[in-house]
C-alpha cells in the first residue's frame, strides 16, 4: 500500500512537472518534447527486448510508418488541419500495428541474434524504399502542412501531444505487465522451449507484444514529423543509426526488463546527449560512443538493475553477517 | 500386447538423426491411471521417444495416439494443451521469475485466449500455486528467482509446474537424477500421490532401478533404439536380456 501511495505521488509529480515545463522553460520545449519521444521509444522497445527477450533493431520501422502515413493523410485527405492530424495519427498507429501483425509471425519465428539481424534489415530496407519512392517524396522528403498558429504554440501543442502519448504508453504497458500476458512474455524470454512444452500460445503472444509496441511507435510518428517540420527518410522516419540504436541503448542503460528502467535510461541518455551537444560540440559523437561502451561494460544490467542488485546484496548479506558473528 | 483404449498408444515409431537410428519401430501402451516405466542404458533412445511423443521433432515412421486422438503431427504447444506435459532431464524453468510466478504461468493453457491472458492471476490460482509449492517442499523458497534454486530444487519446481497444469499424462524424464539421495524417497512418494490423488497418468524415464521398480507397475526397456523387453518390475529385473543390456554383454 505504501508502495502504491509512493508510486502515485511520483506519477503526479512527474505529470505536474510535465504540464508546467513549457511555461517554465519555453526555450527547451522542443528538446523536452523529444524527451517524451525517447521515453516512448525505450518503453516500447523494452516490451520485446527486455520483457520478451527479442532484441529488435528494427522498431524504428514502425515509427517511420507512422511518420509517413500521418503526413500522407494530412497532404491528401483534404480534411481541416486538426482533423487531418488526428486521423493521420490514428491511421499511422493502425498501419504500424498491421505491419507488425503481418511481419510478426515470420520474423518472430527467428530466435536470438538472427532475430536482431532480421529486424535490422527491416529498417534498412524501409529507409531505402522510402528514399526511392516518389509518391512519398523519395530522398528529398516530405513537408507536413504548416501549423495554423504561432511557432511557440505549435511547439507547445506537439509537446503536449507527445507527452500524452508517452504517458498513455507507460500506463498501458504497466497494466500489460500486471496481467498473465506479462508473465507469458517473461516466460518466453526465460525459456521459450519450456513455454511451448507447457502449451503457451507463444507465437500469438509474441506477435501481440510487437503489435502493441508498433501501435504506439506509429502513433508517435505523426506528431514528430509535424514538430520537426520536415520528413527525411533516413534522418527522421527510418533513422536506424540514431533512433533505432538509441531505443536499445536507452533501455539497456536504464535496465531492460523492468518497468521504470527504460524511462530512467531515456532521461539519462537524452539529458547526457543534450549536454554533450552543448558543451562538447564537435566531440559529441565520440563522447556518446564512450558513454555507450562504459554502459555496456560496467553496467550491463543497467542503472536500475545495478541499483536493485546492490540493494539486494546489502539486504542479503545482513543475516549472513549476523550468523557469522553469532557463531 | 496392444491393450485397446490405452491413454497413450505408440505404434511402430522410428526416428533417425542422419545415420543414427535413435528409435526403431518402438511400440508401447500407457494405460490410463497407471504408472509406466521406461528404462534402458544411456543412448538407448528414451529421451528421443519422449521428444517424439511431445512433438519436439517430427518422426520418420509410425503413429502416436493420445486418448484416441492422432497427435503424431501436432506441434508441441498443441499437444501440451491436450494434457500431455513433459519435464526435462536438464531442468527447464523460467529462471528470471520467482517460483510463484513460474507456477502462475503454468496453468492449463487449454481454452486460454489472448483475452483471458489480459487479466491478473486470480487469488485462487495463486493459492493453488502456493499449495503445490508446499506439496513439493519449496514453499519457503517461493519468492526466490527460479534460477537461484539448486538443480534438484529446480527439478522439484518443474514437477510442481507440471502438476499446476493439471495434465492427463505426465512424461517425466529422470525425475530423481541430480536430487539429493535423502530426498528421493520423498519424491517417489509425491509421484505416487500425484498419480493416486490427482489421477495423473505417468510415464517415467528413470535410471535408478530401485526407484523405478518401486514406482511403476509396468516397465518397458529400450536398448539401441529398439524395444528390448517389457513386463512387470519382477519380470524385467530377472530378464536376462535386460541384465545383458545393462551390463554391456551382447
Amino acid at each position: 500500500m505504501r508502495g502504491h501511495a509512493r508510486n502515485a505521488v511520483v506519477m503526479i509529480a512527474i505529470g505536474a512537472a510535465a504540464l508546467a515545463a513549457p511555461w517554465i522553460a519555453p526555450a527547451i520545449t522542443t528538446q523536452l518534447a523529444f524527451l517524451w519521444l525517447m521515453i516512448l521509444f525505450a518503453v516500447t522497445w523494452d516490451i520485446n527486448g527486455g520483457q520478451m527477450g527479442y532484441n529488435s533493431f528494427g522498431n524504428v520501422f514502425f515509427f517511420g510508418i507512422g511518420v509517413y502515413v500521418c503526413a500522407l493523410v494530412q497532404r491528401d485527405s483534404g480534411l481541416p488541419y486538426y482533423e487531418a492530424l488526428f486521423a493521420g495519427i490514428v491511421l499511422g498507429a493502425l498501419a504500424a500495428g498491421a505491419a507488425a501483425l503481418v511481419l510478426g509471425p515470420a520474423i518472430l519465428g527467428i530466435r536470438g541474434h538472427y532475430f536482431a539481424i532480421a529486424t535490422l534489415g527491416l529498417s534498412i530496407v524501409a529507409a531505402d524504399v522510402a528514399s526511392a519512392w516518389e509518391y512519398i517524396g523519395a530522398a528529398s522528403g516530405m513537408a507536413p502542412p504548416v501549423y495554423p498558429g504561432a511557432i511557440e504554440s505549435r511547439t507547445k501543442f506537439f509537446y503536449y501531444l507527445l507527452f500524452a502519448l508517452a504517458a498513455l504508453t507507460f500506463v498501458v504497458v504497466r497494466w500489460l505487465y500486471s496481467t498473465r500476458f506479462g508473465l507469458a512474455i517473461n516466460a518466453i524470454r526465460d525459456d521459450e522451449d519450456k513455454a511451448e512444452a507447457m502449451g503457451l500460445h507463444t507465437t500469438r503472444y509474441k506477435v501481440f507484444a510487437w503489435c502493441v509496441a508498433a501501435l504506439f511507435l506509429g502513433a508517435a510518428g505523426g506528431p514528430v514529423g509535424n514538430l520537426v517540420g520536415f520528413i527525411d527518410p533516413r534522418d527522421l522516419a527510418f533513422a536506424g543509426a540514431t533512433f533505432g540504436v538509441w531505443m536499445v541503448l536507452m533501455a539497456v542503460l536504464g535496465g531492460k526488463g523492468t518497468l521504470w528502467g527504460p524511462v530512467i535510461g531515456a532521461v539519462v541518455f537524452h539529458v547526457t546527449q543534450e549536454l554533450f551537444w552543448t558543451y562538447l560540440l564537435g566531440w559529441q559523437r565520440v563522447a556518446m560512443g564512450v558513454l555507450i561502451v562504459v554502459i555496456v561494460v560496467f553496467f550491463p544490467s543497467g542503472i536500475l538493475g545495478w541499483t536493485l542488485r546492490s540493494r539486494r546484496h546489502a539486504v542479503k548479506s545482513l543475516p549472513q553477517a549476523r550468523t557469522q558473528s553469532a557463531s | 500386447m496392444s491393450a485397446a483404449g490405452a491413454l497413450l498408444e505408440v505404434r511402430g515409431v522410428s526416428k533417425r538423426f542422419g545415420g543414427v537410428i535413435a528409435n526403431r519401430d518402438v511400440s508401447l501402451d500407457v494405460p490410463a491411471g497407471g504408472i509406466t516405466g521406461l528404462i534402458g542404458p544411456n543412448g538407448s533412445g528414451k529421451t528421443t521417444l519422449f521428444n517424439s511423443i511431445a512433438g519436439f521433432h517430427p518422426i520418420d515412421q509410425g503413429s502416436i495416439r493420445f486418448d484416441a486422438h492422432e497427435i503424431t503431427r501436432l506441434r508441441t504447444p498443441k499437444i501440451a494443451r491436450l494434457g500431455v506435459i513433459r519435464t526435462f532431464q536438464q531442468t527447464h524453468v523460467y529462471r528470471g521469475m520467482n517460483c510463484v510466478q513460474n507456477m502462475q504461468i503454468s496453468t492449463s493453457q487449454a481454452g486460454e485466449t489472448l483475452f483471458t491472458m489480459l487479466r491478473p492471476s486470480s487469488p485462487a490460482m495463486t493459492a493453488r500455486a502456493e499449495a503445490l509449492l508446499e506439496f513439493v517442499g519449496l514453499h519457503a523458497k517461493r519468492y526466490l528467482p527460479a534460477g537461484e534454486l539448486s538443480f534438484g530444487q529446480q527439478k522439484l519446481l518443474e514437477f510442481a509446474m507440471a502438476l499446476m497444469s493439471e495434465p492427463r499424462l505426465l512424461l517425466l524424464d529422470e525425475p530423481t537424477a541430480g536430487i539429493n539421495p535423502v530426498l528421493i524417497n520423498g519424491l517417489v512418494d509425491r509421484l505416487k500421490r500425484a498419480n493416486a490423488e490427482f489421477g495423473i497418468t505417468l510415464l517415467v524415464i528413470e535410471h535408478n532401478m530401485r526407484v523405478i521398480m518401486n514406482l511403476a507397475s509396468h516397465i518397458y526397456c529400450l536398448a539401441h533404439g529398439e524395444l528390448l523387453a517389457q513386463g512387470t518390475p519382477e519380470a524385467i529385473r530377472s530378464d536376462p536380456r535386460v541384465i545383458d543390456a545393462y551390463l554391456g554383454g551382447r
